[in-house]
């Protein structure tokens, strides 16, 4: 494959050295001559000293032949525009871009970004796992980040504890998908009633979200 | 009309208090707050520190009920993000981005926004300037309004041999 990566970092760098060792064709962007000269001089002349954002530098890169394009500097703007830029004018079949802020995510979805990657939003999702804390835990998205699956611990203190699926007023849009119970998935029926240490997992759209919180967890 | 301004340059501050000396409704967002100090004291508007292309902090700034954003940081990157948050995710209904670089704020105007491009706007009014002079610029070159003070000129310049030759 013809990757383009944009942004020298620690990351772009790796990634670069391991999509090379994979034996991908391989160019960076790097603004920074300085930084751009010295991981030039260790992996070969495939870097590009300029800006990434600029057409005309991705145009240097042949982005125009590329199958992917991953935007990784540290800038979540700068990703943006990069990926912009490269499908706007290069029609580059897929353009993945970090994201810093996890709420950027969404937006960058919406602006015909392929793929985002958070590495805070991953590292946020193996502290929710490690420790008990009392908010919806986000499994994944779906259609575009129009809907999420989300998850609720149901505890002692939950509102929802004790009580049966049919007496939830569930907020519009949102439909519980699965309980799981230890180890078990448990039937979901109106009748099922909620116990302390449930887990449900439940389909909802980012504006219902927060009620959904409260209903399940509380204030 | 509510405005919302997003970065506190010279630009910034500047637009901001036109707006609201008109009688507008208009929040200023800068992360550094010494940038305020631009506005001058009979600004009544609204200042809020942080970075307008944080979704949170253009909630702050009740991004869902402005009639218009504009993006006026020094970044253009900032700017065009900023705009496509405050289009996309709040809704408003025109946005502004500042992006210096021509190229790039064509590109932007495909994916509906508006520019304003120093680059575009400086070289033209110059160019016009300098073929049809100052008043051809509609206020864009301004022309000097006092004589300048007179000494001797520098000797062996070019004033002092136009001087000389009188």
């Amino acid at each position: 494959m013809y990757v383009v990566v944009i942004g020298g970092g620690n990351v772009g760098y790796y990634l670069t050295k391991e999509l090379l060792t994979a034996g991908h064709e391989v160019v960076m962007i790097e603004k920074d001559a300085s930084r751009a000269r010295q991981i030039a001089d260790e992996l070969g002349s495939i870097v590009v000293p300029n800006d990434g954002c600029e057409g005309r530098y991705q145009e240097q890169a042949g982005m125009s032949r590329a199958d992917v394009v991953a935007a990784v500097t540290g800038d979540d703007e700068d990703n943006l525009v990069a990926c912009q830029v490269a499908k706007m004018h290069f029609n580059v079949p897929r353009a993945i871009a970090r994201v810093n802020n996890p709420k950027n995510e969404q937006l960058f979805r919406r602006l015909a970004i392929d793929d985002t990657v958070s590495p805070t939003r991953t590292i946020l999702g193996v502290i929710e796992h490690e420790i008990p804390i009392h908010e919806l835990l986000h499994l994944t998205e779906l259609e575009g980040g129009e809907l999420e699956i989300v998850e609720a611990q149901i505890t002692a203190d939950s509102p929802a504890v004790g009580l049966e699926l049919r007496d939830l007023t569930l907020p519009e849009g949102t439909s519980v998908a699965v309980i799981l119970r230890g180890s078990r998935a448990i039937p979901v029926r109106p009748e099922t009633r909620l116990a302390d240490g449930d887990r449900m997992l439940a389909v909802t759209s980012a504006e219902r979200e927060p009620e959904l919180r409260r209903l399940l967890i509380g204030d | 009309m509510r405005v919302i301004i997003i970065g506190c340059g010279r630009v910034g501050a500047q637009t901001a208090l036109l707006l609201d000396q008109r009688g507008d409704h208009v929040t200023v967002i800068d992360v550094n707050p010494r940038a305020f100090e631009r506005l001058p004291t009979g600004y009544s508007g609204i200042t809020i520190r942080g970075n307008g292309s944080d979704e949170d902090v253009l909630r702050g700034a009740e991004a869902e009920m402005a009639d218009i954003v504009m993006a006026l940081t020094e970044g253009d990157n900032r700017n065009v993000m900023a705009a496509q948050l405050a289009k996309h995710v709040f809704g408003v209904p025109r946005v502004i981005a500042k992006i210096n670089d021509p190229l790039r704020a064509k590109a932007y105007r495909t994916l509906g926004l508006e520019t304003i491009c120093r680059t575009n706007i400086l070289s033209s009014a110059l160019v016009t300037a300098a073929v049809d002079g100052a008043a051809a610029t509609n206020g864009m070159v301004e022309e000097p309004t006092a004589e300048p003070m007179r000494g001797a000129p520098p000797p062996g310049s070019r004033a002092a041999a136009a001087a000389e030759g009188s």
